[in-house]
């Protein structure tokens, strides 16, 4: 019998090479693509088996299946600190983390535009891998679309991540009560306000740096000290503000803030003052916000801070009660004001 | 951060809080009015209103130039966009206020216009220079402090030779403003104006003795940090109790006499002033807004688009902005308030604004008329 | 219309035009509405424009005036 020759298959270019539409055909160049770029970076045991899903384990006895979504359109792609790759395996970790949950796996979906850059997103891909490997987490099934030049941004990412969660009493938005304390893990604003650097037109130079980051293993410290947490949550879109004011609608009550406690990066409130933005709206992607017990504030606060992602977590307020269920600030003066939800898209000032 | 942090000092803002408790006469009632609309954010954003005595009460101005403008002004903004395919550059402050045909400038961008948002008047200018076949107009608002920037991209256009640029001018003055506050009839009765901080660096002092002298009110001009502001209000106070009306600058370090020559000059070579303009809120005032020269006429846009007739829209029939404006009603006082109009639902430009007395108490303030438990 | 932040310049560029530095965070603004201005002045900056120079000697009286009111408070 004689051996079937084997095609010339040209390799994929991945310097100069570009997204055309047959990587989205489901072809032989996706399957090149997939191979690859996706394939080859994030490798596991489930996607060797280059089945359509992957089969995963039930979850052990008391535990429970947590699953959370996230879709990233972040622009521009490549931004200090980070990437739309490992802002996005990020970001599915903490949904599942803030639900009390240990993450394990994610799938990942790419909508690429024609004329991408297979450099880029290779890059993006390696960040995706390498972020995800060190939270821990395995990108084990997902898909990829090609939209026409001029109908994407460059590409769009979305992922879906599952975890485990011990049965019992997990934090939710619905159980901070009059009385708790309000701890912030760190300094707010240094992901939106990165991103802001590198906005056409709005440029500025600083060291300001995106704080993505898996908070995964910070949360596992934090519920191992046994302190009553009720609510935990991560800060993202529409900043400090909308999330608490978020919490506070769902528990039904009030809060009081101490302005002076609230950590900012110098370079942050420079960066603010000059756009006419306040910090409390901006972007975070590496905080979390922690509602307790009052008597348990202290200890949690200590194993927070021994953790090199929340080295300035501080206290930051109080829950009150609170028929309007507004957020107020005592202002560095000595006055009082609202923290309000954010209104509209924070615009730059320049009134 | 330098000039800015040791103004904010909370110790010694108390402390100043404390003056003014002193100052203000328990018999009196105080009717102050901030003028500038960074001074009304101001106030409302660090939690300055709360600190002064229940008879010290600040009627807010209308020196915010977004809330001043006119809806027809918009609405020719947002035809530019959508009729003529120019690429529309505005400041980002004016991309929300509603329009006509409940349109705005977003929306306008939605529906396909190129409209764009600078955060400085040369990025306008940029994109003329980047973009030579497309025509380019710069919806340029503001007070006296944002209009020496246009006056300097107009001449840099002039230098550069651009033909597919030009300016849809809204630029208003000052002083015909706060005339036109003191004079209404049945007017407000104020014993005293806290004077704009950034609109004297350009124009000094000086030009406020025309008011002191005429209304025999006293005018301070203060800073924009909370303790000029509190520091600012203390001197109103003294000069009220003293009754004396003179002006008095209390941001020294910035305001001169003079103010910047430079930039009046350049302003002078490139504006000259309207006969009437309209303002949102009190009418059409004389000798009040600025339009551009002869000598500059191929830069601006309502002669380049001659179809372009202004049209008086009035505001919508609930809307309270104009008595606001004008300093006789407070934002609480506006039946939709904080119910039909929010900043997600602007109905009058004072919400749009975060200048805006609507939007400054909606956001900060709206949390002291509700009775809380600590 | 007021939003203006006082920075200093750290370095003067080409055609009018300045790199100005607040707390780290570093900007480039057009000098062309101001005179005189040197590397290490203070300025108002405006919609990317310096609009005057602020004067330290001034700062400083007013803050002492300040410090004087607590002092008597």
């Amino acid at each position: 019998m004689s051996k079937v020759k084997s095609v010339y298959v040209r390799p994929l270019d991945l310097k100069h090479g570009r997204v055309d539409m047959s990587h989205g055909s489901g072809g032989r160049a996706s399957a090149q693509l997939i191979e690859t770029v996706f394939a080859a970076a994030f490798d596991n045991e489930y996607l060797r088996q280059g089945n359509d899903g992957a089969v995963l384990p039930l979850p052990p006895a008391n535990s429970r299946l947590v699953m959370s979504t996230d879709v990233h359109v972040v622009s521009p792609l490549f931004f200090p600190g980070g990437d739309i790759g490992s802002l996005s395996v990020h970001g599915t970790v903490n949904d599942l983390a803030m639900m009390g949950a240990h993450p394990l796996w994610l799938s990942a979906s790419f909508i690429l535009e024609e004329g991408f850059s297979l450099n880029d997103l290779q890059r993006i891909v390696s960040s995706m891998a390498q972020a995800a490997k060190a939270a821990g987490v395995s990108i084990v099934t997902g898909d990829t679309k090609v939209v026409e030049r001029g109908k994407g941004d460059g590409v769009y990412i979305s992922t879906t991540g599952v975890g485990y969660v011990q049965e019992g009493s997990s934090p939710s938005g619905d159980r901070a009560r009059a009385g708790d304390a309000i701890l912030l893990s760190g300094t707010i604003g240094d992901h939106g306000m990165a991103i802001m650097s590198q906005r056409e037109g709005l440029q500025f130079e600083s060291a300001i740096e995106s704080d993505s980051a898996a908070l995964h293993e910070l949360v596992a410290v934090m519920l191992a000290t046994g302190a009553d947490i009720h609510v935990l949550r991560d800060p993202t879109r529409g900043g400090l503000a909308t999330t608490l004011n978020e919490i506070a609608r769902q528990s039904d009550v009030g809060m009081v803030l101490n302005e002076d406690s609230i950590p900012v990066h110098r370079q942050v409130v420079a960066a603010c003052e000059f756009l006419g933005l306040d910090p409390l709206y901006i972007a975070n992607e590496g905080k979390l916000i922690a509602i307790c017990a009052e008597a348990d504030a202290e200890k949690l606060l200590d194993a927070m801070r021994a953790h090199p992602l929340a080295l300035s977590a501080a206290v930051i307020g109080t829950v009150i009660a609170d028929d309007s269920c507004f957020v107020q600030m005592v202002t560095k003066l000595g006055g009082r004001r609202m923290v309000d939800w954010l209104n509209g898209d924070q615009l730059p000032r320049i009134c | 951060m330098k000039y800015v942090d040791e103004f904010r000092d909370g110790a010694l803002a108390q402390n100043l809080a404390a003056s003014i408790l002193k100052e203000a006469q328990s018999h009196r009632t105080y009717r102050l009015m901030e003028f500038c609309g960074g001074h009304t954010h101001a106030l409302s954003r660090y939690g300055l209103l709360g600190m002064l005595p229940p008879n010290v009460q600040m009627i807010h101005g209308p020196g915010c130039p977004v809330c001043v403008l006119p809806i027809g002004r918009v609405d020719l903004a947002i035809r530019l966009a959508l009729e003529h395919d120019v690429i529309l550059c505005s400041y980002g402050d004016c991309l929300r206020v509603p329009a006509s045909n409940q349109m705005s400038l977003l929306k306008a961008k939605a529906r396909g216009g190129d409209v764009r948002m600078v955060y400085s008047a040369l990025d306008a200018l940029k994109i003329a220079m980047n973009n030579p076949t497309r025509q380019v107009v710069f919806f340029a608002i503001g007070f006296e402090t944002t209009t020496p920037p246009t006056a300097s991209i107009i001449r840099q256009a002039r230098v550069a030779g651009l033909t597919n640029f030009s300016v849809l001018c809204n630029h208003v003055l000052t002083l015909p403003a706060m005339e036109a506050i003191l004079t209404q009839p049945g007017g407000v009765p104020l014993q005293g104006l806290v004077g704009p901080a950034h609109v004297s660096t350009v124009i000094g002092s000086q030009p406020y003795q025309y008011i002191t002298t005429r209304y025999n009110k006293p005018i301070v001009i203060s800073g924009f940090e909370p303790l000029d502001l509190l520091q600012g209000i203390l001197m109103l106070l003294r000069q009220v109790n003293e009754g004396c009306a003179e002006v008095e600058n209390e941001f020294t370090r910035a305001v001169t006499p003079m103010g910047n020559r430079k930039a009046q000059a350049l302003v002078h070579e490139v504006f000259e002033v309207r006969d009437s303009f309209e303002w949102r809120g009190l009418g059409s005032l004389p000798f009040s807004g600025l339009k551009i020269r002869v000598a500059f006429a191929e830069f601006d846009a309502e002669l380049r688009y001659p179809n372009l007739i202004y049209k008086n829209v009035p505001d919508h029939k609930a809307c309270e902005c104009g008595a606001i404006l004008r300093g006789e009603k407070r934002p609480q006082d506006c039946k939709i308030f904080g119910t039909v109009c929010t900043p997600d639902n602007p109905i009058g430009s004072c919400m749009v604004s975060s200048e805006g007395a609507c939007a400054a108490h909606y956001t900060y303030g709206r949390f002291s008329e509700v009775k809380w438990v600590s | 219309m007021c939003l203006a932040i006082p920075a200093c310049i750290v370095e003067l560029l080409p055609h009018d035009m300045a790199r100005i530095e607040l707390d780290g965070v570093r900007k480039e603004i057009s000098l062309s509405l101001v005179e005189d201005a040197k590397v290490g002045d203070y300025v108002i900056v405006h919609v990317g424009y310096a609009l005057q120079l602020l004067d330290p000697e001034e700062a400083a009286q007013t803050l002492s005036l300040f410090a004087e009111l607590a002092r008597q408070a």
